[in-house]
């Protein structure tokens, strides 16, 4: 009953959400208040009868109602609570639901947020909204609905896929859409903007906290998805330049270059069309990113319930928003008036690198992941592109953004002096080099990770400095302090995201540079030496958990030959499915990790298949993202940045 | 200077650089893909077309039953079919988790002078339903493929 209920209201929010795109898009047309009014009421109720449904769908999932054919395929009545939760968008029906209510949810706060907003914009993008709605509610219910029944329901479900019972995955889609969708508002604004023909400054104001919301929710679910796979898949890696990899960091890319641009927009009123197109370039690229996902018309090593004629439907959707929008943009950006001037050296000409810098590695990520479906159009032959070439390509292009970045933020508006910045310059890059060098041939690093250490160091002593120099470091104690509560907040963030970009460089640089591993076979009472730890093989037992069985691995992990704690790597065999997986251990520590996996059980000679890794810094790299978002919450909550801000034209 | 200048000036600077990263990205990526690309083949493709020895590609299909063994420690073999040839693979390391005799399978490698594969990383998918999808191609073709629910 729960979910037919759900399923209802699922085909009413379709209904509703037609209503959206129409009568507001035509309330403007003919100039009708009334009629724009209502987008406000749709977008309201369409979330809430999607958030029922939603709801009626997560009701089975709980209660393990095998009724349901997506909740037989895929839940298991003797799961642990929060996967069978997560169940439900572990697939490909309940992730596009989860992906419908936040994209309602999102028009809702619109409406709620964008009150005080221009009636005609809020109207015109929650009917944009309302269009894209429509295209998706459509989508789940003829091609992909997940209230169909079974007529003859079994006892217990089929189980849901092991390796992805993991709590950073449960949470990891959520947060990735809340980012994906959260681009569909910079790009209905953009394209209500497009309609009205006009862009100033409270524009950019209104988008800007979107697309920084956009961002920061895109950063988090990247990075949980990257913690996953460190955690879960036992090769003590964290990032593949997997298809499904890349589909999620274009779209971060784009939206990257989209908050600095706005920053330009905002604050100088010029590179307006620029900022529109990434908005419609960064939602055209999340748009890919499902396709890519859910098409499997790429090989990826991880990507789930893919179909490929449900691909299809999506790669139509992602040419009719996207040649829709880039079309309107082509005739209407002409007369997008940009307002002031500037010099190449200045902030603007800076930021203006960083986007041709971001727009150019979002587009050679494209072709790499693309490339394999040419090559499998053109001529017939199956390839795929490795680590190698997104290593070759992606990171030089980065390194002259990075040597920007560190002195970007003390440049001036419209016209900048470099002679008054050479000292500080000079001073940066020496010390950089000089910690770079003592780390290097203290440690026999290698040219790159010479490079990517002097990188990291070079950002972040530049943000130190910069960030020292507004507050007037060596000034009077109460100049200082009256500088550092009255900068504004926005600033803080920027110095932050710099710093975890800082913090990231030098994770990954270290990490990859010094990482050692060791592959062998051991038995009990064995001990295997890495870097400066000694482990030893001590116990083995069976144990027994909620759905899994599991053979656990005791090693007493000794550094310097004092114990330092235990390691306890499980091999985990879930009945339903008939899969084991491997739980790899990790010691966490803040200068390395230490990572064992347990393999299987050699029975000729009675030892195990074993791995370990030893990756100095990794932690650095989860630490570098923390900045990132904490900068990136640090500028929402700056007041001028506030959601609905309608702003009061500071006189400056 | 006027305005008309500067505003010619700044054009000319932004095409300037992104004539200079368009230039440079195409260098890079015509310089990385060289190596960079991996090639697919079924164990039938690698017996008729000369594969380069040494030349590092993947190699799919399914994990013939009752092929799998330990030679010492965790170095193993096994063999990969398409339905029509078999290829013998050799591996030295932990096996992914998903590996099974009977199951798809993706192995990178190259190939060494007795024309066994030498394989350097095992692929495995996160679906234990998975089958790579050109060797699903592959199985259709020699009508070794069956329908599995």
């Amino acid at each position: 009953m729960v979910t037919e209920f759900g399923h209802f209201l699922l085909a009413l929010s379709l209904s509703i959400s037609l209503i959206q795109f129409l009568i507001p898009a035509i309330g403007v047309k003919i100039n009708s208040i009334n009629m724009m009014k209502t987008a406000s009421l749709s977008a309201y109720l369409s979330f809430i009868f999607v958030l029922f449904s939603f709801l009626a769908l997560l009701w089975a999932y709980i209660t393990s109602d095998f009724s349901v054919a997506l909740v037989a395929k895929n839940s298991h009545s003797l799961k642990p609570l929060i996967y069978k939760i997560s169940g439900l968008w572990g697939n490909h029906e309940g992730s596009l639901l989860l992906w419908i209510l936040i994209l309602t949810f999102y028009s809702a706060a619109i409406s709620y947020l964008g009150k005080r907003l221009p009636l005609k914009l809020v109207s015109l993008v929650l009917s944009i909204q309302g269009l894209i709605a429509v295209a998706f509610i459509s989508f789940i219910l003829f091609t992909s609905n997940p209230f169909i029944r079974v007529f003859y329901p079994n006892i217990e479900g089929e189980g849901f896929n092991p390796i992805l019972q993991d709590f950073g995955l449960a949470i990891h889609p959520p947060f990735l859409y809340l980012g994906y969708v959260g681009l569909s508002v910079s790009f209905s604004f953009s394209i209500a903007a497009l309609f009205i023909g006009r862009v100033d400054t409270l524009w950019v104001k209104w988008v800007r906290p979107w697309a920084l919301i956009a961002w920061i929710f895109l950063t988090i679910g990247i990075a949980l998805g990257s913690w996953w796979a460190y955690r879960e898949l036992g090769w003590g890696g964290w990032w593949f330049w997997d298809p499904v990899e890349n589909a999620s960091f274009m779209p971060w890319l784009a939206t990257t270059a989209l908050l600095h641009s706005s920053i330009v927009a905002e604050k100088r009123d010029t590179l307006k069309a620029w900022t529109i197109l990434l908005a419609i370039v960064a939602f055209s690229f999340s748009l890919l990113g499902t396709f890519i996902v859910r098409s499997g018309v790429l090989i990826s090593v991880h990507s789930f319930a893919a179909d490929p004629s449900r691909g299809l439907y999506i790669l139509l959707l992602l040419f009719l928003f996207t040649g829709g929008a880039l079309f309107l943009f082509a005739k209407k950006s002409p007369d997008l008036k940009s307002g002031s001037l500037f010099q190449p050296i200045s902030r603007e000409g800076a930021l203006i690198i960083n986007n041709i810098i971001f727009s150019s590695a979002a587009a050679t990520v494209l072709v790499g992941t693309l490339y394999p479906l040419f090559i499998d159009a053109l001529s017939n032959s199956k390839v795929s592109v490795g680590p190698p070439y997104f290593e070759s390509v992606f990171i030089p292009l980065m390194v002259p953004a990075i040597l920007i970045c560190a002195f970007s933020p003390m440049l001036s508006w419209k016209r900048a002096i470099i002679s008054n910045l050479y000292e500080r310059i000079i001073a940066i890059f020496i010390l950089s080099i000089l910690i770079t060098s003592i780390l290097v041939l203290l440690h026999d690093g290698s040219p790159t990770a010479f490079l990517g250490l002097f990188l990291g160091f070079w950002l972040m002593l530049g943000t130190i400095y910069e960030i020292a120099f507004k507050i007037g470091i060596g000034k009077k104690l109460e100049i200082v302090l009256n500088r550092i509560v009255n900068l504004p907040r926005s600033t803080y963030g920027m110095s932050l995201a710099h710093l975890g970009v800082a913090v990231f460089i030098i994770g990954v640089t270290v990490s990859s540079a010094w990482r050692e591993d060791i592959e062998k076979s051991i038995s009990l009472g064995d001990e295997i030496f890495i870097k400066n730890y000694k482990l030893i093989f001590s116990s083995y037992d069976k144990i027994q958990g909620p759905n899994w069985v599991a053979d656990k691995g005791t090693f007493f992990i000794f550094k310097n030959n004092i114990n330092i704690g235990s390691l306890y790597p499980e091999r985990r065999f879930f009945p339903a499915s008939q899969v084991t997986t491997s739980e790899p251990a990790i010691m966490s520590r803040v200068f390395s990790d230490l990572y064992v996996v347990l393999g299987e059980k050699i029975t000729e000679n009675n030892s195990y298949a074993i791995r370990v890794y030893y990756s100095p810094l990794l932690n650095w790299i989860w630490f570098g993202i923390i900045l990132m978002v904490l900068g990136g919450i640090f500028s929402i909550s700056d007041r001028k940045h506030r959601l609905g801000y309608t702003g009061f034209k500071k006189v400056s | 200077m006027n305005i008309a200048k500067i505003k010619r000036r700044r054009r000319f600077m932004i095409i300037l650089f992104c004539f200079i990263a368009i230039s440079i990205s195409v260098f890079l990526i015509l310089n990385a893909s060289r190596d960079s690309l991996i090639f697919f083949y079924s164990p039938s493709e690698v017996k008729t077309i000369n594969v380069i020895e040494g030349k590092t590609f993947r190699l799919g299909g399914l994990v013939v039953e009752e092929s799998f063994e330990y030679i010492v420690n965790t170095k193993v073999q096994f063999m990969v079919t398409d339905g029509v040839n078999n290829i013998m693979v050799m591996y030295e390391g932990v096996l992914p988790d998903l590996f099974r005799e009977g199951q798809g399978v993706i192995c990178e490698g190259k190939l060494d002078p007795n024309g066994n594969f030498i394989a350097e990383r095992i692929l495995a998918k996160h679906d234990e339903n998975y089958m790579p999808p050109e060797v699903v191609d592959k199985l259709k073709e020699t009508d070794q493929w069956k329908e599995r629910n």
